[in-house]
């Protein structure tokens, strides 16, 4: 051979060796969003910080990623919640190190408590400042452990396509909730070869339970020999997606269906065996039937205090059958007479099984009856009025705009509990709040998360003056965007829910409730580049709703409504279900 | 009533932090918790000493077993085992009166593993009635410092009889 050929042999050989290591050693930024690709990540939520840059400069090369930047981390963190609350998928989101892992940490602990399958990503300092109260360091897998399933430091970039691939493992399968991966700055640009391991390695962790066939019999036998069944549904129903198996336990039984507030939507509200929501603000029907019921089959709930009231009165006649994922809830809270651990779908087709086996022939007349009776004496109700706006009256005209189809997220406060009292639900993952941790603010974050997964639907943020301001910063991202999320402020100028507990248990001594001092909403809506209508008839109610709903362009719609209205029925903190104020 | 805890953990970073973490926010008492690796050098032991009546010890034990790095969990109380703890005890020992305690050391079949000008360090190993009967016996010559291991614990026999291992329900 010739020298030259020689020579370009070596040459090409040596680009294919160079190219060779660029395609098999990447980057641990280039890892983690491959990893992501794999993991089916379309859209990220997140804001960037010096210790995450790397990662951003390669989000500016990926196609296949849309990455939504907030206006703060705590709206990216609820905008992830809320997309996985929408889509089922997991959400994920991305913040800095120090101050932009911490403005994560409401947004995690309100996925952990609502279950939603979450993987938020931390820039970390490099892993030599660690543990040196560094520049922007904060111990964020130390903060997160009791609110996260599970949360990992990258210290070796040869771990982090397999950690990647673990949390999204752990945060979806099981009971869902939110893992966190830290990754220090280094590790971000330090290379090793892109394996995605197929296997997953986690001996601890084995979520996936056999339905124990003899407790699906007791079950069975219990629903078979029940006179006052009621059927209570929580938001693992959703999760499950197990609605259509409710529906079938429900018609195959007659049993009448209540919900917690995570279950919302679960059920259809217009169901004639649909009691609407139990527990602090349910339904007087739904507190008296579950206060009676000699049968309770709680579905994918936690027995939440919110729910059960004064513990040792809750349903005190009642056998109670108790289904969820996770092993721990049963018995945590109330005595499951037959507890059985599983996934609520599989369960319940078991359960349908046995059942039709067995010929479910129930006899609930007289129980159906007396549910009537209640319905008719104790029916959802506030006075009507022609001159002010009653915020309950906005729900429901919200609920005639949208036919009920729309998708629905909450603040919280008084708003948000006459959204579950008022709004008529028909479908699962369409209503969407902060359950377990009550968090304001949460809605309008998570409304974009709804959004980006549902780019059509009709979005309405239902909200009170105080939350809203809580993350209003996010209208710029909903403008920049072009979200058209519609948000309707029920403004009463109060921290309504507090001042309402103000009013009934402290002598009316409204300490620092009254919201004097509220920005112009309208104005607001215009500064950041949305349409703002000030609503303050009852007649104007339904038209700025119809024009808000049916524009490409985000509204903020500030009804002004009755300041002195209060959520009923209630259950006093503490009481039992039966000892209902204003029913 | 104590429950004596047998669980077996991934060496994760952070698990012990998880497990006492779990432990101090959920409000349940630890007794004692002592830990250490197993033949498996990915795997430790831990001993848990839990007070509480039933339905505490079921949430103690399904809370710990949801925990990622939990593998196995048993509840070993109701079994036949075996269980010692360690004490290291640092007594006055002036040389006029160290017969006394050795004599003492020899009834209970502990060691002395040190001497100095005035003091002693001694060594034992035992159930914990055994670990409380050695200290009290050397307390009135004045105790300068007692380091207490924790129980470990082990069932007899090939495999834990009847221990409820917390394989769910
Ligand atoms: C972050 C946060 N801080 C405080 C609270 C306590 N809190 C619960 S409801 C409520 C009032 C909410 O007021 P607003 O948003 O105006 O709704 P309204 O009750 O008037 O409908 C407050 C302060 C909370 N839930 N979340």
């Amino acid at each position: 051979m010739s020298s030259a050929v020689l020579e370009e042999l070596q040459v090409r050989s040596r680009d294919d060796v160079n190219k060779a290591i660029k395609e098999e050693h990447l980057t641990g930024a280039q890892i983690l969003l491959k990893a992501l690709e794999k993991e089916g990540v379309e859209v990220i939520f997140g804001y960037p910080g010096g210790a995450n840059i790397p990662i951003y400069d390669e989000l500016y090369r990926t196609k296949n990623i849309t990455h939504i930047l907030t206006r703060h981390e705590q709206g990216a963190v609820h905008a992830a919640d809320g997309y996985a609350r929408a889509t089922g998928k997991p959400g994920v989101c991305l913040a800095t190190s120090g101050p932009g892992a911490t403005n994560l940490v409401t947004g995690i602990a309100n996925a952990y408590m609502d279950s939603i399958p979450l993987v938020a990503i931390t820039g970390q300092v490099a892993l030599g400042l660690l543990g040196r109260d560094s520049f922007q360091e904060a111990d964020i897998t130390g903060i997160t452990t009791p609110i996260t399933k599970y949360s990992y430091l990258v210290k070796d970039v040869r771990d982090l396509a397999r950690i990647v691939h673990e949390a999204f493992h752990l945060a979806t399968t099981g009971r869902p909730g939110p893992v966190l991966i830290d990754l220090p700055k280094d590790i971000t640009v330090q290379k090793a070869e892109f394996k995605y391991p197929p296997e997953l390695d986690l001996p601890g962790y084995k979520p996936r339970t056999m339905i124990n066939a003899a407790q699906i019999g007791k079950a069975a036998q219990a629903i078979l020999e029940a006179k006052r069944p009621v059927i209570f549904a929580g938001g693992g129903v959703i999760n499950a997606g197990a609605s259509k198996e409710l529906l079938a336990l429900a018609t195959l039984t007659g049993a009448p269906v209540t919900y917690s507030l995570m279950g919302k939507g679960a059920f259809p509200d217009a169901h004639p065996q649909c009691l609407g929501m139990v527990g602090m603000h349910g339904t007087a029907y739904a507190n008296y039937a579950v206060w009676e019921s000699d049968l309770l089959i709680g579905l994918g709930v936690r027995f939440d205090d919110r729910v059960t009231g004064k513990l040792s009165t809750f349903a005190s006649q009642a056998k109670v059958i108790h289904i969820d994922i996770d092993p721990a809830e049963l018995g945590k809270n109330v005595v499951a007479h037959v507890p059985i651990a599983g996934d609520v779908k599989e369960a319940l087709s078991e359960l349908l099984k046995v059942l039709k086996a067995k010929g479910c022939n129930l006899d609930l007349a007289s129980w159906r009856q007396k549910i009537d009776n209640w319905k008719r004496e104790y029916p959802l109700r506030y006075e009507k009025s022609g001159n002010v706006i009653k915020p309950q009256y906005v729900i429901e005209q919200i609920n005639e705009v949208t036919k009920g189809e729309a998708y629905i997220v909450t603040e919280v406060g008084q708003h948000q509990m006459w959204a579950a009292q008022y709004y008529q639900s028909s479908k699962p993952r369409t209503f969407f709040t902060s359950g377990g941790l009550g968090t304001m603010g949460f809605g309008l974050p998570a409304a974009m998360g709804v959004q980006m997964a549902h780019p059509e639907a009709v979005v309405f943020n239902i909200a009170g003056d105080g939350s809203i301001q809580m993350n209003s910063q996010e209208f710029a991202t909903i403008v920049h965007n072009k979200l058209p999320i519609n948000v309707a402020i029920l403004n009463n100028h109060y921290l309504g829910m507090v001042r309402q507990w103000q009013e009934l248990f402290f002598g009316k001594r409204y300490s620092h409730t009254d919201m004097t001092g509220q920005p112009d909403f309208v104005k607001l809506a215009e500064a950041y580049g949305a349409v703002g209508l000030r609503v303050e008839k009852p007649e104007d109610v339904r038209p700025a709703l119809e024009e808000a709903a049916a524009s490409p362009r985000a509204y903020i719609l500030d009804f002004v409504v009755d300041e002195s209205e209060n959520v009923f029925p209630m259950v006093p903190a503490g009481a039992s279900l039966n000892e209902m104020l204003g029913r | 009533m104590k429950h004596t805890l047998a669980v077996l953990v991934e060496n994760r970073p952070g698990v012990l932090t998880r497990i006492a973490g779990l432990f101090a926010r959920r409000g349940y008492n630890i007794d004692s918790l002592a830990v250490g690796r197993t033949d498996n050098p990915l795997i430790s032991r831990m001993t848990i000493v839990v007070d509480g009546d039933d339905r505490v010890i079921e949430q103690v034990s399904k809370q710990l077993y949801k925990l990622i790095d939990v593998i196995k969990l048993t509840d070993i109380t109701n079994d036949e085992y075996v269980d010692r703890e360690m004490i290291l005890i640092k007594v006055n020992a002036d040389p006029a009166i160290r017969g006394e305690i050795m004599q003492i050391v020899e009834i209970f079949r502990a060691r002395i593993v040190d001497i100095g000008r005035n003091s002693l360090i001694i060594e034992a190993t035992g159930d914990e009635g055994k670990i409380n009967a050695i200290e009290s016996a050397l307390r009135p010559f004045g105790i300068r410092e007692v380091v207490r291991t924790g129980k470990i614990a082990m069932s007899r026999g090939p495999k834990h009889k009847n221990g409820k291992s917390q394989e769910l329900l």
